[in-house]
């Protein structure tokens, strides 16, 4: 069999094309505006990536699932309270945060046995979630946010707004996160039934997987990642929010289709998502700097999300078909 | 002198992608009649019934209605020629009361605004001419199966059709039931109406039918007037084939003291009391209508769905299986009759299908490794002579033919103890066909017990040494050499006479 180069192997990935709208919507922006790639623009783009980058990880799995998390921001918001809302009453803050995770995994816990023991439908099971753990924040703090400042330590505080070799720690905790994601869901046995799950639960169950128990290990993952997110949030503003990450569901779900990860399933992966996240917050920071107004961002991300689909629907659109960049680089 | 017909359908061929699912046929239906058609699983009833519905159009051929062409696009060009589709499945809209499903479509209206006490009312006295005793106002999903029918009827007559198709009508009704449908047939007739009856069961054409047709194999075969014949008649017109020399040899060496898997009073929920053994060396099959509970049976074996009662044992030592990974860490696989939706992952490759039962046996630790999944999909793709253009091809771009020497594969992969399939050639070309039964009497002689679940009669006749009919969630009896295997041994029993 002989070995395809590089650049035709590379333009065989689904995430390619990704990959190259992001790079080229970063060279435009750099074009026009020059100061776009300097270090302290790059740093912001980074700390904004990290967090939702975080729900979007979470988001991008239970789609290859087959399912959906409508409740991530909620999950976030509440573990960011519970931590926050505990250091205040005298509580280590550490031990605050492994409350904090405890009520995720409790949230998975839930959202996993409704949607696979119960069988309801992960759309309202989530959506009735993101209810009710906003609500815990919002209970919690009476609506409004709980300040910190002096309270938190600087080891914790570090985790979020410390950095190393001028990369924040946050966007390397995101990375990191991202990278053992993508390992996971690329080789591991573990992991590959999750995609067997989202192809074909019915085969699957035909095939002895255990489905019930893919389904709950995977609600009770997102529910941490989106823990973490709250947490660090905690750190990085000194503040417990109830209104922290406010759609955040939307622009994770976003950056994980645009990373061309399936609706139905059984397709997807972490590369993609983390391209995905990239672009829509490269995109949102050019804005600003290129003195656009905000109130255009719902706008712009919108746009993205419905040409990325459509470029990736129509490019892909029968499996085994080259895609538009093997296309133009001839025969595969 | 030439007789008139209501109906008449000429030459009809349909051709499917792979398979011709009716060749030639022919048939012909007057005023007043009740016309039986009768044939085996896959004979070319039901789509003969699509094509006269409108659901699909046939590939060459002609069809007349009161002398007239007709070429139904759909089924609403269907019903307005004047022919009605009960199907067997139901089709009506839960939720609704029984009168708007009668009238879907055609409310009766003033001005702008549905008129109920006129719908309520017209409804009622289409329901009432079937000796229907509850009222249109109730929703259908509150109805019983029997109740639902009549609706359907209802909903067909009120739309003045002249002919009525009835898709296996009494499969799912009482003995009792079955009796009234059979009188509002008897008074539909009475009014000129022609009924197309669609049925397994003898009794009901000899009870009802004036004529009956008979197809075997896509082709028609005669039509009979019931009054000059019998059931053995309908059966030998069904099944009277040449077998020929399709299938592998029967086995010559069963051990019959070797047992390998033996199962004692297994229950379920639509199934009773099953005992029987698999001994090694041989192939066990079991036949039996549609919905008689052979897959039921087989999938509450493995575990796959839950038993109510009953003892299982394999090579002698007793199992109790919880889930379906149960029984295949024990070896026992099953691979199911609906390929496309529970069998396979279609959007996935070839290799990724192929190690989907057995992941530990391509990984180290809890990490995959690529070498090994490509030896695993590799080695049966060679063995099973799987036509493939490269393994992580999807697995969507294969015949059912290949697909399904994949999954067989697939479970191969587990070095299975017993391999349970069911319906393990349906949509599958004869060249196919013929490898996989070879292949699963090379399996057996190797020691493997085999069982096949299947509705064609001469299959399980070809591949099996013995063969267990059931009927109605029972085994109705076993049927076992040369002599004792025919078709009309096994369609007694399966039809429960």
């Amino acid at each position: 069999m002989k070995k395809d180069n590089f650049i035709k192997r590379f333009f065989a990935q689904r995430e390619a094309n990704v990959f190259v709208i992001t790079v080229v919507a970063i060279l435009l922006v750099q074009i026009i505006q020059p100061k776009f790639l300097n270090y302290n623009n790059l740093k912001s783009i980074m700390i904004s990536v990290s967090l939702d980058g975080l729900m979007a990880i979470g988001l991008c799995i239970a789609l290859i699932l087959g399912g959906i998390e409508l409740s991530v921001g909620g999950v976030a918001a509440m573990s960011c309270v519970i931590s926050g809302y505990l250091c205040l009453q005298g509580w280590n803050i550490w031990l605050a945060c492994l409350m904090a995770i405890l009520a995720g995994i409790f949230v998975g816990l839930f959202n996993g046995l409704m949607v696979s023991k119960v069988g309801l439908p992960p759309f309202i099971v989530t959506l009735g979630m993101q209810g009710l753990s906003r609500g815990v924040a919002y209970i919690l703090t009476e609506g409004s946010p709980l300040s910190l400042s002096g309270y938190l330590p600087d080891s914790f505080r570090f985790l979020s707004t410390g950095s190393v070799a001028g990369i924040p720690m946050l966007f390397l905790i995101f990375v990191i996160v991202a990278v053992i994601a993508h390992i996971f869901l690329k080789n591991s046995n573990i992991c590959r039934s999750i995609f067997y799950v989202g192809s074909n639960e019915n085969a699957a169950k035909q095939s002895a997987i255990n489905v019930d128990r893919v389904k709950i290990s995977v609600y009770v993952v997102v529910a941490l990642l989106s823990t973490a997110a709250g947490i660090l949030s905690l750190g990085r503003f000194n503040v417990a929010t109830p209104e922290l990450s406010v759609g955040a569901e939307t622009t994770a779900i976003s950056a994980a289709v645009i990373g061309g990860t399936s609706f139905t399933g059984g397709v997807g992966s972490i590369l993609g998502t983390f391209l995905g996240i990239v672009l829509l917050k490269v995109v949102n920071s050019a804005m600003v700097m290129l003195n656009i107004s905000v109130y255009w961002q719902d706008f712009v991300q919108g746009a993205i999300l419905v040409l990325a689909v459509t470029f990736d629907y129509v490019t892909n659109k029968k499996s085994g078909r080259p895609n538009f960049f093997q296309k133009l680089l001839g025969k595969h | 002198m030439e007789e008139t017909y209501l109906f008449e359908a000429e030459g009809i061929t349909k051709q499917f992608p792979g398979t011709k699912a009716l060749d030639q046929v022919q048939l012909k239906v007057s005023k007043g009649e009740v016309h039986a058609l009768c044939g085996e699983n896959g004979a070319g009833k039901s789509t003969l019934m699509n094509i006269i519905g409108g659901i699909f159009p046939p590939t060459s051929g002609q069809m007349f209605f009161e002398g007239e062409k007709i070429q139904p696009k759909n089924p609403r060009e269907a019903q307005h020629i004047g022919i009605g589709f009960v199907h067997q499945e139901l089709s009506l809209c839960p939720h609704l009361s029984a009168a708007e499903n009668i009238y879907i479509g055609r409310l009766p209206h003033k001005r702008d605004r549905v008129d109920f006490k006129k719908l309520w009312k017209d409804a009622d006295e289409v329901l009432s001419k079937f000796g229907a005793n509850f009222s249109s106002k109730k929703q259908i999903s509150e109805l019983t199966v029997s109740e639902q029918q009549l609706v359907e009827i209802a909903k067909s007559v009120s739309l003045n059709c002249k002919l009525l198709i009835l898709d296996e009508p009494t499969s799912s009704l009482t003995d009792k039931e079955t009796k009234k449908l059979f009188e509002v047939v008897h008074n539909l007739k009475k009014e000129g109406m022609a009924i197309l009856f669609i049925s397994h069961r003898m009794p009901e054409i000899f009870e009802i039918c004036d004529k009956v047709t008979v197809f075997k194999d896509g082709k028609y075969v005669c039509t009979m007037n019931t009054k000059e014949i019998n059931s053995e008649d309908i059966i030998k017109a069904m099944v009277g084939r040449e077998l020929g020399n399709l299938y592998p040899p029967k086995s010559s060496r069963i051990e019959e003291k070797q047992e390998i898997l033996k199962i004692e009073n297994l229950c379920g929920e639509r199934f009773q009391n099953v005992s029987f053994s698999l001994k090694k060396g041989e192939i066990l099959g079991f036949a039996g209508l549609v919905g008689a509970g052979r897959s039921e049976i087989m999938r509450a074996l493995c575990g796959i769905d839950p038993k109510t009662k009953g003892r299982v044992w394999l090579n002698g030592k007793e199992q109790n299986f919880k889930n379906f990974r149960d029984a295949v860490n024990e070896g026992i696989c099953y691979l199911t009759e609906d390929r496309k939706n529970q069998g396979l992952f279609l959007g996935m490759s070839i290799k990724s299908n192929m190690t989907s039962a057995n992941l530990k046996a391509v990984s180290k630790g809890i990490w995959l490794k690529e070498k090994l999944e490509r030896q695993l999909a590799d080695n049966y793709v060679e063995q099973l002579a799987i036509k493939v253009a490269g393994i992580e091809y999807p697995i969507s771009s294969l015949s059912g033919g290949n697909q399904q020497k994949c999954l067989l594969g697939k479970w191969l992969s587990i070095h299975p103890k017993v391999i349970i399939m069911d319906e393990p050639t349906r949509g599958i070309d004869v060249g196919a066909k013929s490898e996989i039964h070879n292949l699963l009497r090379k399996l057996a002689e190797e020691g493997v017990g085999v069982i096949i679940v299947s509705s064609e009669l001469p299959e399980v006749m070809g591949v099996s040494d013995r063969i267990l009919v059931v009927h109605e969630g029972k085994l109705a009896g076993e049927v076992s050499g040369v002599e004792m295997m025919t078709e009309e041994n096994i369609m007694r029993l399966a039809s429960g006479e």
